[in-house]
C-alpha cells in the first residue's frame, strides 16, 4: 500500500498514512485531486478506481470515506477486506465508532492503524492481537517513567 | 499568570466551532502561537500535549514544521505518552528530505536495544514507515537482532520493518535472507504473513533468492493446504475463510515462484486446485482469496485444464451480483484475452450483457473486452451489439466505441459493402465522436472500393437528412465530389432507384458550405467536391462558378485561397480542369494515407504560383508538380500527365525539392486520322516496379467535334490490365479540351508489353472504328 486517506463527505481530512516519500506540496495535491475524484463519484459505481499509475480502492462507512492507494500486482478484494478489519477495530475499540470519533481522538486512529499495518503491509490478522497490543499500551501510558532496566515482556 | 493550555479536544472543538475559514485560521494562528512559546519555555510534561495539538493542526493543512525539533525531544524522554505522540510526529512531519529526520536514528537505536516492547513497537513502526536509506543502513543490524526475539509482538514487526529496508536499500537483503527459512516454521500468523511477505520482496528483486526460495514450496503449500482445510477459528477467520490476509499472500508468493518453471508449476497444480474449489465465495473475503488464485494460476505454467477452470471462474464472477468482483473480473479478462483467446471466447455473451452496466468504469472494461474478443465468425453479431451500445452509451465512451468498431470492421469485414454499412452506420450514430484521423481513413476506404456508386448513394441520402455531424459531412462530401456523376445516373442495383437532380446536388451542397454548424475543414471539403463536380455534371458550371467566386472574398484564409484558385482554373486554366479534377485511382487496402485534399489543393496552388509564366511551359509545371507529389507522398498516385502542344516533348525540370524521379519514357504518338491524334504517355512510379501507367490523351485539330469517343485496350495474358473512366466522350473541334483516360498495367514478370487498341467514335457525321497494336512500344515501359 502506498497510502490510506480518510475523509468527510464534505472533503475534510480525518487521517493521513503515506507510506510513501513525499513532499508536503505533493501530498496536499494527491490528497486534493484524489478527494475530488472520490466524492465524484456516484453511490452505484464499483469500489475501484484508476489513478495515475495506481489503483485506488475506496468504501464509504457512514459519513467517512476509506481510502487505499495500492500498486498494480496488489489484491484489490482484500484491499477491501484491509479497509473493512480497520473499520472494525475503530469500532471495536470506540465502541460504535463514528466520525466524531475519529475526530476527536485522531492519535487514537493512528496507533491502531500502526497495530495493523506496518509499512503498508498487514503485520497482524487477529483481531485479538491488536487490540490487546493497544490496550497495553494505554495503560502504559498511566505508568509515569518506565524503567529501563525492566526487560521482561509485557506483551506476549 | 500563565494561561493553562488547552487540551487537545477543547482547541478541536473551538476549531470546529469557528462558523468562516477566516475564524478558523485565527484560532489556529493564536493557538500556534501559543504552541510555539510552550515549545520553547513551557512545562516539559505538557509538551506531548502541545505537540497532539500541532500534529491536529497540521492535519487541517496549516504549516507545522516548528514542531519538529520537538518530536526529537519527545522520542527522547523516558514516558512512554511523550514516546507515543513523538514518534507519531516524526512519521507526520519529518522524512528523509529533512536533514533532521537523522537525529532521531540515535533515539530509535536505543528504544529498539532497551527490550520494552511497545517502544520497540513504536521505534520500528516509525522506522518502517519514514525510514530513509542512511537510517535503514544504520540500523540493520538491530533490526536484525530483533528478528530472533523471543516475543512475536517484536518479531513480526522486526520482519516487516526488514522488508522496507531492503526496499530502500537492497543490499541489505544479503542479512535479511538467511532467517528466512527458521523463520517459516513459526505458527504465530503474523509472523508467517511477514516472513512471507518478505520472501516475496527478496525473491522480487533477485534471481538467486527466487531460485534459492523455490525450494520451500511444499512449506508453503503446507501451510496454505492447512488453512484452506481448517475449520473455522474465531480469531482469523473472516466469513469462513481462515485467515485471508494469509492465504493471499502465499498465493502471491507462490506466483512469484512458479512464474517461468515449469517444475515449481507443476507441484501446485493440484494445491491450487483444491483452493480454487473449497474456498467460499459467498462473501468478498473468499473472492479476494479465489481471484489471487486465478491470477497465480494464470501466470504460473499450470496445467491446460487449471487454465481453463480459472477463465471459468473469471466467467462466474461476471455473474456476481456484487460489481466489484465484477470488475475484477473483466480487468482480469482484458488481461487474458491475448494469451487464451478460445478460453475468453466462451463467455463473450456474460461480456456483452456487461456493457449495460451504469458504472462508467465498468462498462469501459466490457467494451474494451468485447472489442479484443471480435474475430471473423462472430463479427457480424458482434458489431450489432457494439453499435447498439454505441447508441446509447455514455458520451466519454462514444469515441472509442467508434474507433473501436471501425478498426474491427476493417479487420474482419465479411463483405465490402458490410464494411461500409457499417461505417455509415457509425458516421450516422456517433460522427461527431468519430477521431479526426478516421476521416482521411474513411475517404481512403472509400475511394478503394468498387462500390462507388452504392456508397455515394447512401452517403448522399445521409446527408441529406443530417449536416451536423462533421466527420460524415467531410466523407460524404469527398465521395459526392469524386463519384457526383454516379449519383446522377441513378441506377443502383443494389437499394431501390432513386432520381437525384443535379440542382440538389449542388444545393445540398451549398448548403453545408454555408451552415454554420460547418468546420472550416468541412467546408474545404465542400468546396473541392462542388469543383470536382464541375466536371462530372452535364450542366453548364455557372452556379458551381458562381459560388467560388463568392468565397474569393470569404475571411477563412484557406477557403479564400482554394476559392482564388478554382476561379483561376475556371478562367485560365480551363483546358486543364478536367484533368486536374479528375477521379482519384482506385487507392490500395493498407497503403500509406493519402490527403487527396491535400494534393489537390498543391496543385492548384502551384498552378496559381505558375500564372505569370509562359504557355509553353505549363506542362513542365504540371510535371514538376507530379514530381513533387511523387517524391511526397510515396503512393502510386498520379493525376495523368497532360500535354496541350501536340507531340511536344515534355520538359523535366531537375531542381525540385524531392528525390530523383528516373528518366522519363519518351511519349509515342499510336493513331492519326484527319486531325485526331492519340497520344501515350508512360510512367513507371519506382517505389512499384510492375506497374506502368499509360495515359491516352486524345487530341482534335479538326474542324469537326469527335463525339461518343471510347477507347479500349487488351494486353498479353500475363499482364493486367485496369482501364480507368476516361475524362470524357467528346473533344471539340480546333484544339478543344482533349480526352484523358489512365490505363493501369501490371507487369511483375517484366513480359514483353504489347498493346491492341480499339477506337470507335464520330466525326464529320461518320461513324470511325479502328482497331490496331501499338508498334515500337519503348522497352522502358515494361522492362
Amino acid at each position: 500500500m502506498q497510502f490510506m486517506l480518510l475523509f468527510s463527505r464534505q472533503g475534510k481530512l480525518r487521517l493521513q498514512k503515506w507510506y510513501v516519500p513525499l513532499s508536503d506540496k505533493e501530498k496536499k495535491k494527491i490528497t486534493r485531486e484524489l478527494v475530488q475524484t472520490v466524492l465524484a463519484r456516484k453511490p452505484k459505481m464499483c469500489s475501484f478506481l484508476e489513478w495515475r499509475d495506481l489503483k485506488i480502492v475506496y468504501k464509504r462507512y457512514a459519513s467517512l470515506y476509506f481510502c487505499c492507494a495500492i500498486e498494480d500486482q496488489d489484491n484489490e478484494l482484500i484491499t477491501l477486506e484491509i479497509i473493512h478489519r480497520y473499520v472494525e477495530l475503530l469500532d471495536k475499540y470506540f465502541g460504535s465508532v463514528c466520525e466524531l470519533d475519529i475526530i476527536f481522538n485522531f492519535e487514537k486512529a493512528y496507533f491502531i492503524l500502526d497495530e495493523f499495518l506496518l509499512g503498508g503491509e498487514v503485520q497482524e490478522t487477529s483481531k485479538k492481537n491488536v487490540l490487546k497490543a493497544i490496550e497495553q499500551a494505554d495503560l502504559l501510558q498511566e505508568v509515569r517513567y518506565l524503567f529501563s532496566s525492566l526487560g521482561t515482556s509485557m506483551l506476549s | 499568570m500563565v494561561v493553562p493550555s488547552l487540551k487537545l479536544q477543547d482547541l478541536i472543538e473551538e476549531i470546529r466551532g469557528a462558523r468562516t475559514q477566516a475564524q478558523e485560521r485565527e484560532v489556529i494562528q493564536k493557538e500556534c502561537a501559543h504552541i510555539r512559546a510552550s515549545f520553547r519555555d513551557g512545562d516539559p510534561m505538557l509538551r506531548h500535549r502541545q505537540l497532539a495539538k500541532l500534529l491536529y493542526v497540521h492535519m487541517l493543512g496549516y504549516p507545522a514544521h516548528f514542531g519538529q525539533m520537538e518530536c526529537l525531544k519527545l522520542i527522547a524522554s523516558s514516558r512512554f505518552t511523550d514516546k507515543r505522540v513523538g514518534y507519531l510526529g516524526a512519521m507526520l512531519l519529518l522524512d528523509e528530505r529533512h536533514d533532521a529526520h537523522l537525529l532521531i536514528t540515535n533515539s530509535i537505536k536505543n528504544d529498539l536495544s532497551q527490550g520494552i516492547q511497545p517502544v520497540q513497537g513504536l521505534a520500528l513502526c516509525t522506522l518502517s514507515t519514514m525510514g530513509s536509506a542512511e537510517m535503514c543502513r544504520d540500523l540493520a543490524t538491530e533490526v536484525e537482532k530483533l528478528l530472533l526475539q523471543p516475543s512475536p509482538y517484536v518479531r513480526k514487526k522486526a520482519i516487516l520493518t526488514a522488508v522496507h529496508m531492503i526496499r530502500k536499500v537492497p543490499e541489505l537483503s544479503n542479512i535479511f535472507l538467511p532467517p528466512c527459512a527458521k523463520l517459516l516454521h513459526e505458527r504465530h500468523h503474523g509472523i508467517l504473513l511477514g516472513t512471507i511477505t518478505l520472501i516475496t520482496e527478496l525473491c522480487e528483486r533477485s534471481p538467486e533468492a527466487l531460485r534459492h526460495f523455490r525450494k520451500v514450496i511444499p512449506q508453503l503449500a503446507q501451510i496454505l493446504q492447512t488453512l484452506v482445510t481448517t475449520g473455522y477459528s474465531t480469531e482469523h477467520s473472516i466469513s469462513g475463510v481462515s485467515d485471508p490476509f494469509l492465504q493471499v499472500q502465499i498465493l502471491r508468493l507462490l506466483r512469484i515462484l512458479g512464474r517461468n518453471h515449469e517444475e515449481s508449476s507443476e507441484t501446485m497444480n493440484d494445491l491450487l486446485a483444491q483452493v480454487a474449489t473449497n474456498t467460499d465465495t459467498s462473501r468478498n473475503a473468499g473472492n479476494a482469496v479465489l481471484f489471487e488464485t486465478v491470477l497465480t494460476i494464470m501466470d504460473i505454467r499450470s496445467a491446460a485444464g487449471l487454465r481453463v477452470l480459472a477463465v471459468n471462474i473469471l466467467g462466474r464472477f461476471l455473474h456476481n451480483s456484487d460489481r466489484n468482483i465484477r470488475y475484477v473480473a473483466l480487468m482480469s479478462l482484458l488481461r487474458l484475452v491475448q494469451s487464451d483467446h478460445s478460453a475468453v471466447q466462451r463467455h463473450r455473451p456474460t461480456v456483452v450483457e456487461c456493457l449495460q452496466e451504469n458504472d462508467a468504469s465498468l462498462s469501459r472494461r466490457a467494451l474494451e473486452l468485447s472489442l479484443a474478443l471480435v474475430n471473423g465468425s462472430n463479427v457480424q453479431a458482434m458489431m450489432q451489439e457494439l453499435q447498439a451500445f454505441l447508441k446509447s452509451c455514455p458520451p466519454d465512451l462514444r469515441a472509442d466505441c467508434a474507433s473501436g468498431i471501425l478498426l474491427a470492421a476493417e479487420r474482419f469485414a465479411p463483405t465490402k459493402r458490410w464494411h461500409i454499412d457499417t461505417i455509415l452506420h457509425v458516421l450516422i450514430t456517433a460522427g461527431s465522436h468519430v477521431r479526426d484521423d478516421a476521416v482521411a481513413n474513411l475517404t481512403q476506404l472509400t475511394g478503394g472500393q468498387e462500390l462507388h456508386a452504392y456508397s455515394v448513394h447512401r452517403l448522399y441520402n445521409a446527408l441529406a437528412e443530417d449536416i451536423s455531424q462533421q466527420p460524415l459531412v467531410q466523407v460524404a462530401a469527398w465521395c459526392i465530389g469524386e463519384y457526383g456523376d454516379l449519383l446522377l445516373e441513378g441506377n443502383f442495383k443494389e437499394t431501390e432507384p432513386l432520381q437525384v437532380e443535379e440542382e440538389e446536388v449542388l444545393a445540398l451542397l451549398e448548403k453545408v458550405l454555408q451552415s454554420h454548424m460547418s468546420l472550416p475543414a468541412t467546408r474545404g471539403y465542400a468546396l473541392t467536391a462542388l469543383m470536382k463536380l464541375s466536371t462530372r455534371l452535364c450542366g453548364d458550371n455557372n452556379r458551381i462558378r458562381q459560388v467560388v467566386s463568392i468565397y474569393r472574398s470569404c475571411l477563412d484564409m484557406e477557403l479564400q485561397q482554394r476559392a482564388v484558385e478554382y476561379d483561376t482554373l475556371f478562367q485560365k486554366y480551363n483546358h486543364m480542369r478536367a484533368a486536374i479534377l479528375e477521379k482519384m485511382p482506385l487507392v490500395d487496402r493498407g497503403g500509406p494515407q493519402v490527403d487527396e485534399e491535400a494534393k489537390e489543393s498543391k496543385e492548384a496552388a502551384q498552378l496559381s504560383e505558375a500564372a505569370p509564366v509562359p504557355k509553353e511551359s505549363q506542362a513542365s509545371q504540371l510535371l514538376d508538380l507530379l514530381d513533387l507529389l511523387d517524391g511526397a507522398s510515396g503512393n502510386a498516385q498520379h493525376p495523368p500527365l497532360l500535354d496541350p502542344s501536340p507531340g511536344g516533348a515534355l520538359v523535366h525540370l531537375p531542381d525540385l525539392p524531392c528525390p530523383p524521379p528516373p528518366a522519363p519514357i519518351p511519349d509515342l504518338k499510336v493513331f492519326e486520322r484527319e486531325g485526331v491524334r492519340l497520344n501515350l504517355s508512360f510512367i513507371r512510379p519506382p517505389e512499384n516496379p510492375p506497374l506502368l501507367l499509360i495515359i491516352v490523351t486524345a487530341t482534335n485539330s479538326s474542324e469537326n467535334d469527335v463525339t461518343h469517343f471510347i477507347c479500349q485496350a487488351a494486353v498479353p495474358k500475363s499482364l493486367q490490365l485496369q482501364l480507368q473512366a476516361p475524362s470524357g466522350n467528346t473533344v471539340p473541334a480546333r484544339g478543344g479540351l482533349p480526352i484523358t483516360q489512365l490505363f493501369r498495367i501490371l507487369n511483375p514478370n517484366k513480359a514483353t508489353l504489347r498493346l491492341k487498341l480499339r477506337l470507335t467514335y464520330n466525326h464529320f457525321g461518320q461513324l470511325v472504328q479502328e482497331i490496331f497494336e501499338v508498334n515500337n512500344l519503348p522497352v522502358e515501359s515494361w522492362q
